[in-house]
């Protein structure tokens, strides 16, 4: 093992093993150092399951063509147009070679899927998940010759005049307080883990987040970079936040927190009031909206409320619904007021208008004369056991992170491109992502450019 | 609430798992969990029994302990499906012996080796015992012919009718309707799905046994046992064929069919039990059922010993030893009969047992 690498790559989750696969085939010698013991390597990656790429016709995995302009104009509506066009085209004409090159890495995908997501056509889902994938990668990193540290978090870069010249250790790796390389790749996630900043953005109330993923995502390779010259991209409260809920765990609890059920029913706030058109959109958009909507309630808490009729019709829930016979029971059990609840429902119920209920389509069941208004698919509420869902502010990722060019090479405050420094995925993903999210982008921002950041930082110290 | 702790344990986990349903692409516990929202006790017998324990869904899960979900679903289904084994056995009365399984193994086969070995002695004049015996009707010298045949089919029959008594109560259990029957075409998808261990694969990488890299390690041992303990059978089964049609008695000479049957089947039931026991030894401890090692590692030796026995046989049956051989190996034979409804033996039944359930169902959601 020599003391100096070639390339050196932080974090341990997808965009950090593309990166260092692809180094160490462009003939680098390279180091993963990865902050998180052994078992939550990987980060957030460890809870993925699939990854949005273009391709030109129907596979084996994937049911329909989806061409590059097409995600490119899904990218397009789910930012609102924040995003850098020169990098998101790259990327996605890139995603189309993505598909190949990660199952030559060893990750499978699973032939098609018979569960609840509509994207068959357009992602591709992997055989027995994120987790499944990274492990694949890691195989064959190690088999490469890659080295692989875990419980080695790295708590100091020595930067340089935009140079890279070394990380600092928090413990020793083989005696050694400092890792020097030629090139750094930096794929150390968001900060959506770290409470502290967030509260910078969001105030108190981010005390009341939930942090769906990995506990280890605490911003501070970020926050050196920014700190030491690099420019910044994005604005930091936008995020991926969804309602997830309210008993999960702070940390860590992954997918099975979610719910799908918004649709059927309605959302109260602590106050037992509604606050927005449960009826909007289809999925994924009604999904991605509803984290942001609850962080904006009183104390970041709401209820989705629904009746016995329709505990069949969304997936199976890791916790239980709240159930009472009557209204008021509860909201007794939900500690809200029972008077408040029961008029709440009892105005939805009266507004609500006949329709034939289709909730694969935006149906013609509305209400009328209630504000806010639910859109589609309302119907009453009325068949005991009342039944109901706490749920909190979700945060999947966030998007302030470090400004990169076409090579995934990260650009200083004065527009300069670094000599050395390269980044990839959650790390970067503002760069493509100024707001919103189509579902399996955060893979494809990490595969991506960790692919090109690998291959360019080869290049670099081989040079 | 169920009938046990462990299923209480399954229930917990087929809840998350429904949720997560990542896994859904490795094996047919995943797919037949999802047409289900509520789990009976036989339902998740039936799921229990479908889990070949390739460790897939361990190595692959984000909840896997330490995290604090703590989903270890290949674990929790194999300590529910050794409590099946023992909650449908018949009669009732006997399920006791799946519990010190190794124990009574080993107590049965020594006790019924050494009822051979002094039947032997009984029967015949030391001479007999001690003699060299070649030639057609050979081994009848030490033991008639209709004496043999009458005991081994009459253990014989004794372990189809408690097989075929649990796996009815096990069938009544997990089915709807409740008595419902297997279709052919069910039947055959199982047989070919059990043939081929189409689920000891870890979605196609194979099984994962010490550590995260997956090797089809457990599968070609298993398939030699398997295949092994099928070759035997039929070696003995062709024999016995000869033996009334023909009229021609064992020995048979080294060519023909009883003896090429047999001693690849030895073969197999030698090399494959070693191999799954050093499989066994080396998997992490986190997938291995501890409490059942010894009625695994029982079954696994009952088999060696059957196998090895009767290669000696094969090869030393013109010497002397040639007779405590036989009695040897008669009594393993012997003792595995008898002990098979009450071991490891009964995993391969009801596993096809909730294949078949699997593949009628798959045919019932396509065709609906
Ligand atoms: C529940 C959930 C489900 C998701 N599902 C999907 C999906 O299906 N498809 C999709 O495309 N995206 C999904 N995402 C988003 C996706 O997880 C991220 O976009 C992606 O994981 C980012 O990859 P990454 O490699 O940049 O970061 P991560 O995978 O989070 O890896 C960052 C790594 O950096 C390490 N690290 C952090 N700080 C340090 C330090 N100082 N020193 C050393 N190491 C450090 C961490 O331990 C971690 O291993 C999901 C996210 C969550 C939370
Ligand atoms: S074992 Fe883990 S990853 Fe697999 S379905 Fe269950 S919870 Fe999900
Ligand atoms: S251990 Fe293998 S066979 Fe058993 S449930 Fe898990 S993936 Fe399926």
């Amino acid at each position: 093992m020599s003391s100096k690498y070639d390339v050196l790559v932080i974090g341990g989750g997808n965009a950090a093993l593309c990166a260092a696969i692809s180094a160490r085939r462009g003939g680098a010698s390279v180091l993963v150092l990865e902050g998180a013991p052994k078992f939550y390597r990987g980060g957030n990656t460890r809870h993925t399951r699939n990854m949005r790429c273009a391709h030109d016709a129907a596979t084996e995995i994937l049911t329909g063509p989806y061409t590059e302009e097409e995600f490119w104009e899904d990218l397009l509506r789910v930012t609102g147009g924040k995003t850098d066009e020169v990098l998101a085209r790259h990327m996605i004409r890139e995603s189309k070679d993505i598909l190949n090159w990660i199952v030559e890495q060893g990750v499978r995908w699973q032939p098609s899927l018979g569960g609840t997501l509509s994207l068959g056509r357009t992602n591709s889902f992997f055989l027995g998940g994120g987790r499944a994938m990274l492990n694949a990668l890691y195989l064959t990193a190690e088999r490469l010759g890659v080295d692989v540290e875990y419980d080695a978090e790295v708590t100091d870069l020595v930067i340089e005049d935009g140079m890279f010249l070394a990380a600092r250790l928090k413990r020793p790796i083989r005696g050694e307080t400092e890792i020097r390389a030629t090139s750094l790749v930096a794929a150390a996630g968001g900060f959506e883990a770290n409470i502290e900043w967030l509260k910078q953005y969001w105030g108190e109330a981010a005390d009341n987040f939930l942090i769906r993923g990995t506990p280890y995502n605490r911003g501070s390779i970020l926050k050196m970079l920014l700190d030491k010259g690099v420019q910044e991209v994005g604005d930091p409260t936008q995020c991926h936040a969804v309602a997830i809920d309210a008993r999960a765990p702070k940390f860590d609890g992954g997918i099975i927190t979610r719910h799908d059920s918004v649709v059927f029913g309605i959302v109260v706030n602590k106050h037992s009031q509604r606050f927005y058109d449960e009826g909007e959109d289809l999925w994924p958009k009604r999904y991605a909206i509803w984290g942001r909507l609850v962080a904006a309630q009183p104390d970041q808490i709401a209820y989705i409320i629904f009746d016995s009729t329709v505990v069949t019709s969304f997936m199976p829930t890791l916790f239980p619904p709240i159930a009472g016979q009557t209204v008021a029971e509860l909201a007794g059990k939900l500690e809200l007021d029972p008077a408040a609840l029961e008029k709440t429902i009892t105005e939805f119920n009266a507004a609500v208008r006949p329709g034939t209920f289709d909730h694969t389509i935006l149906d013609d069941c509305r209400t009328e004369g209630v504000t806010p208004q639910k859109t589609h698919w309302a119907r009453r509420i009325e068949t005991p056991p009342y039944l109901a869902y706490p749920v909190r502010p979700g945060i999947t990722f966030t998007y302030l992170g470090t400004r990169v060019n076409k090579e995934s090479r990260m650009l200083m405050a004065d527009g300069r491109p670094s000599a050395n420094m390269f980044a990839a995925g959650e790390i970067m993903a503002g760069n493509v992502l100024g707001k919103g999210y189509a579902a399996g982008m955060g893979m494809t921002i990490g595969s991506v450019f960790g692919r090109i950041a690998g291959r360019e930082a080869a290049k670099h110290a081989r040079n | 609430m169920h009938g046990t702790r462990i299923l209480d344990e399954a229930d917990r986990l087929m809840t998350v798992c429904n949720s997560c349903r990542y896994c859904e692409g490795l094996c047919a516990v995943f797919p037949a969990m999802e047409m289900r929202r509520a789990f009976s006790d036989g339902d998740l017998n039936y799921l229990a029994n479908l889990c070949h324990s390739c460790g897939a869904c361990y190595v692959d899960c984000q909840f896997s302990p330490p995290h604090e979900f703590n989903v270890n679903v290949p674990q929790t289904l194999a300590v529910a499906r050794a409590e099946s084994y023992a909650a449908y056995a018949w009669p009732q009365s006997l399920s006791g012996a799946f519990a010190r399984n190794g124990l009574v193994i080993s107590i049965v086969a020594a006790l019924s080796m050494a009822a051979f070995i002094l039947g032997f002695v009984a029967l015949n004049d030391r001479a007999v015992l001690f003699g060299v015996h070649t030639g057609p009707g050979a081994f009848y010298k030490l033991m008639p012919h209709n004496v043999m045949a009458a005991l081994f089919s009459a253990a014989f029959l004794y372990a189809i009718l408690a097989l075929v008594m649990s796996v009815r109560a096990f069938w009544r259990d997990i089915g709807t309707p409740i008595g419902g029957r297997a279709d052919g075409g069910s039947i055959f998808q199982a047989i070919r799905d059990a043939g081929e261990l189409r689920y000891l694969h870890g979605g196609g990488v194979g099984c994962y046994n010490e550590d995260e890299k997956p090797t089809d390690r457990r599968k070609l041992y298993h398939h030699l046992t398997f295949y092994g303990f099928l070759l035997c059978f039929a070696a003995t089964s062709v024999a016995t064929l000869y033996h009334y049609l023909f009229a021609r008695e064992a020995p048979y000479p080294w060519w023909d069919l009883p003896v090429v049957l047999g001693t690849l089947g030895g073969i197999g039931l030698v090399v494959g039990p070693i191999g799954l026991f050093i499989a066994k030894s080396r998997r992490a401890a986190e997938l291995l059922d501890a409490q059942r090692y010894g009625m695994d590692v029982g079954f696994i030796a009952m088999l060696f010993l059957t196998g090895l026995t009767g290669m000696l046989l094969l090869l030393l049956r013109e010497t002397a030893v040639m007779g405590p051989l036989l009695a040897l190996h008669l009594g393993a034979v012997f003792a595995l009969f008898i002990t098979m409804p009450y071991g490891k033996f009964v995993h391969g039944i009801y596993r096809f047992t909730a294949l078949v359930r699997y593949a009628q169902e798959r045919r019932g959601e396509a065709g609906s």
